[in-house]
């Protein structure tokens, strides 16, 4: 029963301290794409260590399915939140392009316009 | 008629038992009433609101299934890591950039399945997909160490890897250049295979660029 | 569980939620606001972990299932109708600012009533 306590308590820390790293990484970082590769750390590793720290605690095996289903879900749904947000952004501008090493997306759109019009 | 009508739901089973599991999952016991009104309730909800049907034809193999599984657990806990160290790292911002990675596989499964691990692993994630060139243009976080963009490509292309190795037919590997599934070099031997039938011309489809800036949306 | 792990558990979090939110109200634009929100239901999501342990409030995780569940509905919504905002409306107005605008709706809807009449 103490080891349990033990890695719930490790797993339950990691997890807080990740959510703040993201949450200061979105505070930080200069334009809205870099902000979402923070923002999808505590959606996704931060939620695993928090449920398995939860299940751990609670150490109850009904309870540990329905956590594994938390965990299923989000791992199904983020990706998909944060490719329709990336997108929106980067249509609607809000890239830094002076951040930007290489922009192959916008080369590749200007090439599709100069054949259109031609 | 009937015959492809009825082939039509046994389509949809999986995503019954699927939703019948988490209803039961939801309720938290396993009952007799519990499971019948699981069903109930998904044959309902699949009658109501039909399902476009996402045309599987693959092979799902279980040692390449683990191996997915495990490697996507490594790559976010270490991507994870290093974009913490990032964002702590005051004095520098990212400089980040757009790839372009055109994938080698034709089938939409997984160039869908590709683009959602992608962006589940921290520090890149799918901007735009393109279907016609079954392209991605991914978000790198940071690339200003050397050889950064190379990697990133590289990862994209290792996962879709994976993932085929994890639910594609032997012929569809072959036909996107990935090297066969090296756990079946052995036990192919004697073994007839069976799953040759389908033609490989139907699903190709020229490699040609974006003809205008928008996609089909 | 110890209160100690707690304890520090919850500063965490309500340091997180507090820079979070920094970023919420600076913006610049609605997709910024809603990426911060996201982690903001992360944040929540890790205090209802923590209440549900410490006071073993074990019905709570039928809460954190609805909220995996529905978290990314908000983000794909808005996603879905952002547009090119001008630069104006990017931001929360200040107190003067938003008397000033709401003072001359009024009077705009007033000349209005007067022009109807």
């Amino acid at each position: 029963m103490n080891a349990m306590m033990i890695a719930a308590s490790v797993c339950l820390i990691a997890g807080c301290l990740l959510t703040l790293v993201a949450a200061i990484g979105v505070a930080r970082f200069p334009d809205m794409l870099a902000r979402m590769h923070a923002a999808t750390k505590p959606q996704v590793l931060g939620l695993m260590l928090l449920m398995a720290g939860l299940a751990f605690g609670l150490g109850s095996s009904q309870l540990t399915w329905k956590l594994v289903l938390v965990v299923v879900f989000q791992l199904l749904t983020a990706p998909v939140a944060a490719h329709m947000v990336g997108r929106a952004g980067y249509r609607t501008g809000k890239v830094r392009s002076d951040l930007l090493v290489r922009d192959e997306l916008t080369e590749d759109l200007e090439r599709a316009r100069l054949r259109k019009e031609s | 008629m009937s015959g492809r009508g009825r082939w039509d739901w046994l389509q949809r089973v999986p995503m019954a038992v699927w939703m019948t599991a988490v209803w039961v999952l939801l309720w938290g016991h396993l009952t007799v009433a519990n499971v019948l009104t699981g069903v109930l309730v998904s044959v309902l909800l699949l009658w109501v609101f039909p399902m476009p049907r996402v045309g599987f034809e693959g092979r799902v193999s279980l040692i390449g299934v683990v191996l997915l599984t495990g490697r996507l657990l490594v790559d976010v806990v270490r991507a994870s890591v290093s974009v913490a160290i990032r964002a702590l790292r005051w004095r520098q911002t990212p400089h980040g950039a757009v790839i372009r990675v055109p994938l080698r596989s034709e089938s939409d499964l997984f160039l869908t399945l590709t683009a959602e691990l992608t962006t589940l692993v921290p520090g890149s994630f799918v901007v735009e997909a393109h279907r016609f060139t079954g392209t991605l243009y991914l978000h790198v976080l940071d690339v200003t160490r050397p050889g950064a963009l190379e990697r990133a490509r590289h990862d994209v292309f290792e996962q879709e890897r994976r993932v085929m190795y994890a639910f594609a037919t032997d012929a569809d590997i072959e036909a996107a250049g990935f090297e066969p599934r090296p756990w079946r070099l052995r036990s192919r031997g004697g073994r007839t295979r069976t799953r040759m039938t389908r033609e490989r011309s139907s699903y190709e489809r020229g490699k040609v660029l974006p003809r205008d800036g928008e996609d089909e949306s | 569980m110890s209160p100690v792990v707690m304890a520090v558990c919850a500063a965490l979090l309500t340091a997180a939620a507090v820079v979070t939110l920094y970023r919420v109200e600076k913006g610049p634009s609605m997709l910024d606001r809603v990426v911060a929100l996201d982690v903001l239901v992360s944040t929540l999501i890790g205090c209802l972990a923590l209440v549900s342990l410490w006071f073993g409030r074990e019905d709570l995780v039928l809460v954190l299932m609805v909220l995996a569940l529905v978290g990314f509905v908000g983000a794909v919504t808005l996603a879905r109708f952002a547009a090119s905002e001008p630069e104006e409306e990017r931001r929360i107005l200040t107190e003067a600012e938003a008397a000033a605008a709401e003072a001359a709706e009024l009077e705009d809807e007033e000349s209005m009533g007067e022009d109807s009449r």
